[in-house]
Order: C-alpha cells, then sequence, then structure tokens
C-alpha cells in the first residue's frame, strides 16, 4: 500500500501503550486517520481518550508503538532525536491552547525561532517573522512582548510562529481554551482563512462550536476513533477537494 | 539574535546572575593576586641574593690541615692558571672566573689620579666575572680578552671610585696610579647586588686579570675562582668535585678539609628556589579550588534555571531545537557568565598587584619586589577558566537536553 499522494496525514493501526511498573494503560488502540491536504479536521473527546497523545505522535513529539505514520507520504517511525527535530521543524507547525511564547522575546523573536533552528540568516529570518505577522493583523505589534499582548494577540502570535516555516500540517491542541467566545471565533476566522488558503489544519478541541466549524470532526473514545470514516464528514461539510478514492 | 537571546537569558534574574558570577569573579581574582605575590615574594628573595650570582660557587686556598705526600701541614695552597682548564672541563660548571686581589681580604690600595687618591680595593678580572658577578657597566666597557692577551694597563672603576678620584666627570680614558703602575679608565660599574655587596663593588678597581699577575707580581697566581653552574644541575655535586679536582692537583690529603675554602650560592638559592617552587604550586591549589568553587556554584545556579525554564526548552524543542541546541545554547550561557565575571577578575587582580607593585618600588629592602603576573599565567588562567566555564555548563545541559517537549508542554 503506497501512500496516496493526496493524504498529508495516515495513520494506519497505529498504538500506543504506557507502562508504569506492571501496569499497562492503552492510550491508542489501532487508530486509523486519514487527513487529506487542505482539510481542516477537529478531534473531539474527553479527557483520557488519547487525544493529546494523538496530537504528540502527529506532531513527532512523541512514539507509537505499532502501526504506522506516514506525513506527507513519508514514514514517520523510530526518527532519531536530531531527524524528528528537523522534521517538526520543517513539516509541523503548533498552536497550543497555552500559547507557550518566550515571555522574554518579542512577537517578532518569537516567530522567528523556529526560523533560527532552521539555520535562517537573521536577516531573512526578521523577514519572514515579519510578514507572517502581518498576515495574522499583527505587524504593529512586532516589537511588543507576550505580557504586552492580548490572549487573542497572543494565540495569533503562536499561529504566526506556526506558519513562518510553511509546514504540511498545522496542529492546534485546545487553541482557543485560554480565550473567551469573541476572540475563539475570530482565531477560528483566522484558521478557515489559512485552511482556505491551502493549509491542512488539525484543531484538538472539546468545544462543539469550535469543532463544528471544521469539515470533519473525529472523536475520540478510550483510545479508538468512534466516527472517523474518512470518507464520511460528520457535518456534511465536503471536503475541498471532493471525494477520495477508497482506501 | 544569538547575543542577545545569552543576555535576555542570564538578565532575567540580575542579582542571581551578579551572586554567581561573584563566586567565579572571586576565585579568579584570589588566583591572580596569590600567584602574583608569590612571584614578588620570589622576585624580592632573588634580588636580596644578588641578581646573577645566584647559581654560583666560590672556592679559595687555604692551608692544609695533614701531611700528604711527604709535605708539612700549615702549607699555604696556592691555586694556578692550570686550574682554570681543568674547572672548566668540569660537567656543570659553565662559567669559570679566576679573581685576584692586591693585599688581604679587607686591604685597600692607595690609588691615586693627578692631585686626588683615595683607598680602594684593586681586582684582577677576566670577562666571565659577568657572568658570575651581578655588575653592570654604566659607562664604557668591562674587560675583554684582548685586554687579557695584550696585558693591557686599563681599568674599570667602581661609581664610588670614580666620585671619588674624578668627580662627576667622564672618567674615560682617564689615568690612574696603583702601587706606582698607570692604568687607563675605560669602564665604570656598579652592582646589582643590595647593601654592603654593592658597596664593595663600587669602591673597587677591576684591571685584567693578566696585567695584574704581570704588574703586581703574582705570575701564574689565581687568587680564587667565581664559578657559574648551568641551571638545572644539583650544586652540591658540582661543588664536591670541583674540590676533589682541586685537591688532586694540589697535592692534598683527601681527608683534608682544611685546605681549600669553599661557598655554595647555588645550593643555597636552589633551597629557596624550591621552597618557592612549592610555594607556587599551593597557590595555585588554593586558587584553583576557590575557582572550582566559583564554578560549582555557576553549574549549580544553571541548574536551578534549567528547571525553571522546562517550558521553555520544551517550547524550543516543539519548534525544532535538536538537543544538540539545547546543549549548546546551555553551555555558551555558561561560557559567558564564567568567562566574563572571571575576565573582570583577571584585570582586577592585575590591577590590585599594579598598586601593590607601586607601593613596594618605593621601598628597596622590601621582601616583595615586582608583584605582578606573567603573561603566561594569565592566559593559563584564562584558559582554566574557559575549561571549567564548559564544564559548568555540562551537567545542566546535559539536564536541559532531557526535557521532554510533551512533559514540558502538558497543559496544566
Amino acid at each position: 500500500m503506497s501512500p496516496s499522494p493526496g493524504a498529508v496525514v495516515r495513520l494506519e493501526a497505529v498504538s500506543k501503550t504506557y507502562r508504569s511498573g506492571k501496569e499497562a494503560l492503552a492510550v491508542l488502540k489501532n487508530v486509523d486517520l486519514r487527513v487529506e491536504r487542505g482539510e481542516m479536521v477537529a478531534i473531539m473527546g474527553s479527557s483520557g481518550s488519547g487525544k493529546s497523545t494523538l496530537l504528540n505522535i502527529l506532531g513527532i513529539l512523541d512514539r507509537y508503538d505499532s502501526g504506522a505514520y506516514y506525513l506527507d507520504g513519508r514514514l514517520i517511525r523510530n526518527l532519531g532525536e536530531r531527524e524528528a527535530a528537523r522534521f517538526r521543524n520543517r513539516f509541523v507547525g503548533f498552536v497550543f491552547q497555552a500559547f507557550n511564547l518566550l515571555a522574554f522575546k518579542t512577537a517578532l523573536e518569537n516567530v522567528a525561532l523556529p526560523l533560527y533552528y532552521r539555520g535562517v540568516g537573521r536577516r531573512a529570518r526578521t523577514r519572514d517573522a515579519l510578514e507572517y505577522l502581518e498576515r495574522v493583523g499583527l505587524s504593529g505589534r512586532a516589537h511588543h512582548r507576550p505580557a504586552e499582548l492580548s490572549g487573542g494577540e497572543r494565540q495569533r502570535v503562536a499561529v504566526a510562529r506556526a506558519l513562518v516555516t510553511q509546514p504540511e500540517l498545522l496542529l492546534a491542541d485546545e487553541p482557543t481554551g485560554a480565550l473567551d467566545t469573541q476572540t475563539s471565533y475570530e482565531l477560528m476566522d483566522l484558521f478557515e482563512e489559512l485552511n482556505a488558503a491551502g493549509l491542512t489544519v488539525l484543531i484538538v478541541t472539546h468545544e462543539h462550536d469550535i469543532a463544528e466549524r471544521a469539515h470533519r470532526i473525529v472523536r475520540l473514545r478510550d483510545g479508538r476513533i468512534e466516527h472517523g470514516d474518512p470518507t464520511t464528514t460528520d457535518e456534511g461539510h465536503p471536503p475541498p477537494n471532493g471525494g477520495f478514492p477508497p482506501c | 539574535m544569538l547575543g542577545g537571546e545569552l543576555a535576555a537569558t542570564l538578565g532575567r534574574n540580575k542579582l542571581r546572575t551578579l551572586l554567581t558570577a561573584c563566586g567565579v569573579f572571586w576565585g579568579v581574582y584570589m588566583l591572580v593576586v596569590m600567584v602574583g605575590i608569590g612571584k614578588g615574594l620570589q622576585r624580592g628573595t632573588d634580588r636580596n641574593l644578588g641578581g646573577l650570582s645566584r647559581r654560583a660557587i666560590f672556592v679559595w686556598s687555604q692551608r692544609t690541615s695533614k701531611p700528604h705526600r711527604g709535605l708539612q701541614p700549615g702549607r699555604y695552597v696556592r691555586f694556578q692558571n692550570d686550574d682554570i682548564t681543568v674547572l672548566e672541563r668540569i660537567p656543570g660548571v659553565i662559567h669559570v672566573a679566576p679573581r685576584l686581589r692586591l693585599g688581604g681580604w679587607s686591604d685597600a690600595q692607595n690609588v691615586t689620579a693627578g692631585a686626588r687618591s683615595g683607598l680602594f680595593s684593586v681586582r684582577g678580572d677576566t670577562p666571565a666575572l659577568l657572568q658570575v658577578e651581578p655588575v653592570e657597566v654604566t659607562r664604557g666597557r668591562f674587560v675583554n680578552p684582548r685586554d687579557l692577551t695584550e696585558r693591557r694597563k686599563v681599568a674599570v672603576i667602581g661609581a664610588d671610585v670614580r666620585a671619588i678620584l674624578f668627580e662627576d666627570a667622564d672618567p674615560i680614558g682617564r689615568c690612574l696610579r696603583i702601587r706606582g703602575v698607570n692604568f687607563q679608565v675605560i669602564g665604570e660599574v656598579v652592582s646589582y647586588r643590595p647593601g654592603n655587596e654593592a658597596e664593595h663593588v663600587r669602591a673597587s678597581i677591576f684591571v685584567p686579570f693578566s696585567t695584574f699577575q704581570a704588574v703586581f707580581d703574582a705570575p701564574n697566581r689565581v687568587g680564587w675562582f667565581a664559578l657559574g653552574l648551568a641551571p638545572g644541575v644539583p650544586a652540591e655535586p658540582v661543588e664536591q668535585k670541583i674540590r676533589a679536582a682541586l685537591v688532586a692537583r694540589h697535592r692534598i690529603h683527601p681527608e683534608d678539609k682544611d685546605a681549600i675554602g669553599s661557598f655554595n650560592v647555588a645550593e643555597r638559592f636552589d633551597r629557596v628556589e624550591s621552597l618557592f617552587r612549592g610555594l607556587e604550586v599551593f597557590l595555585w591549589f588554593v586558587g584553583t579550588l576557590t575557582l572550582l568553587a566559583g564554578v560549582l556554584g555557576v553549574s549549580n545556579i544553571l541548574l536551578i534555571t534549567v528547571k525553571e525554564r522546562t517550558r521553555e526548552f520544551g517550547i524550543r524543542k516543539a519548534v525544532g531545537a535538536t538537543s544538540a541546541n539545547i546543549v549548546s545554547m546551555v553551555v555558551r550561557e555558561a561560557l559567558l557568565l564564567t568567562t566574563l565575571s572571571g575576565y573582570v577578575g583577571l584585570v582586577a587582580g592585575v590591577g590590585t598587584l599594579e598598586v601593590l607593585s607601586m607601593v613596594v618600588s618605593r621601598r628597596d629592602e622590601a621582601p616583595l619586589a615586582q608583584p605582578e603576573v606573567e603573561f603566561g599565567v594569565a592566559v593559563t588562567a584564562m584558559l582554566v577558566l574557559v575549561a571549567t566555564g564548559v564544564m559548568a555548563g555540562i551537567i545542566p545541559a546535559w539536564h536541559a537536553a532531557r526535557i521532554d517537549p510533551v512533559e514540558a508542554l502538558r497543559n496544566e
């Protein structure tokens, strides 16, 4: 089975078990998942459902025990520490609930950080970071530190940081969890806008109104996907590129 | 961005950074000051021992006390010109200065120059003297080999001799008269030595050794020897070899300790020298331990900092930092902290020694002379600092690199 060119994410029977002492806790059980290029998918599940672990595996922050994970056609398995860091830097952008900006750096420096680890020169870093700050509507706040920004603005800085490396996949972990409703919707507007421009977006959330703005909702319960047939969408939104070839 | 990043990281907790830096500052400061003072003590002692003659042995002849090969005791041993070549062949001896003196040990000769006269000690010497006696030629020149071969009637005078016979005038080319013989002045000398020894030199007249033998009726005679030893050669065995050679040549009973007198300055010097070497090792040891304590402080603080910055490292890893990136970042921070504070300590230490040097330079007999840190010591200290800086960073860096981004970024 060769990875189809359209799938950004393809999980095949991915399992993950945490062991503490004699007890073994299966967090993910044979999870299959496809996310096509240009899709916007929401992952929902109660706490303990394994959605964070799934996100960490998708973001190459964590490893899985069995199965296969293809990111943009590349098999992501047993990567070395250095290679995992490189893939994270190149293919994945993260947005977190707690923003996770470096407090002592300005918005511009925060956005430029991934480029620093990619080895981009200072001048190009600043140029690109400014461009992406502008895209999230924050070019006027480039030299402010996170403490001087509102929650919504901080999350936009985080989005700019996730996008500056031009990743294949944007992973958002409860991105609206620390925002009020109005700001949450504004952030979702931004995600939709980026998605419309071709970015593949995967959002983990437990808020229904947020999840409903995705093309498709994947529900996790006890480490299994409940309604996750990749050829259907829960909410009836058609995927942007039409139907998918059957597996 | 890099420099700013480090500065920002260290600047976030200024007081803690400052206190940590103090440990390293104090370590380097103490190291520099202690080693500098040790050096100064050594120089001061060197000066009081008298410069160049540090590795010298003096040998003079006395009366025999034992009968030997039909010779009665009480015979006065006379060193000869042939002894010079014999002594020159002894391993470890690099300079042989045969010496003569007019009259007895404390005799002074009436020397005249025109209408002026004075009582001075008159000596016969070779150019080798300059290698074993700390004598500095301040005017003209000293006795040279041609003076010796041609037995020129020339004289090098001490500064006091010049003051008495010629006042402040240039004495070069002037004549003076010793025991009815005219000598032309070719040079003026002073001594490096402090105190009495210097005064002796200042009140002395040096004439070529061969001229002395011919003019003052001392054919083939050597009063005593001043010998210079090669550096690093143990002085005691060389002294024994010198004595043995002379005992054999002058038909002295091997057990007769009275026939030849000797004074081993080199031996004493070596003993003092080894004392100072021990002192230096001790000071380096103590200084390095002080420095190490400071470095441990830096390491400890960085370790705490790393724990506090868990989330930061998690973020950095999430956006693509490798463990190597993280290690190098923390080590650079440690390096910046230690070298910067160490450099300030180095400068402060050198400054302190400068002030100390200015204070003691006003006192001639102070036990301390030119306390200072040689360039090599400063470089060594800096190298030690960089090495310890890296060492201080390694453990915290390792902890930082091991941070799991999943753990670090877990929402709380």
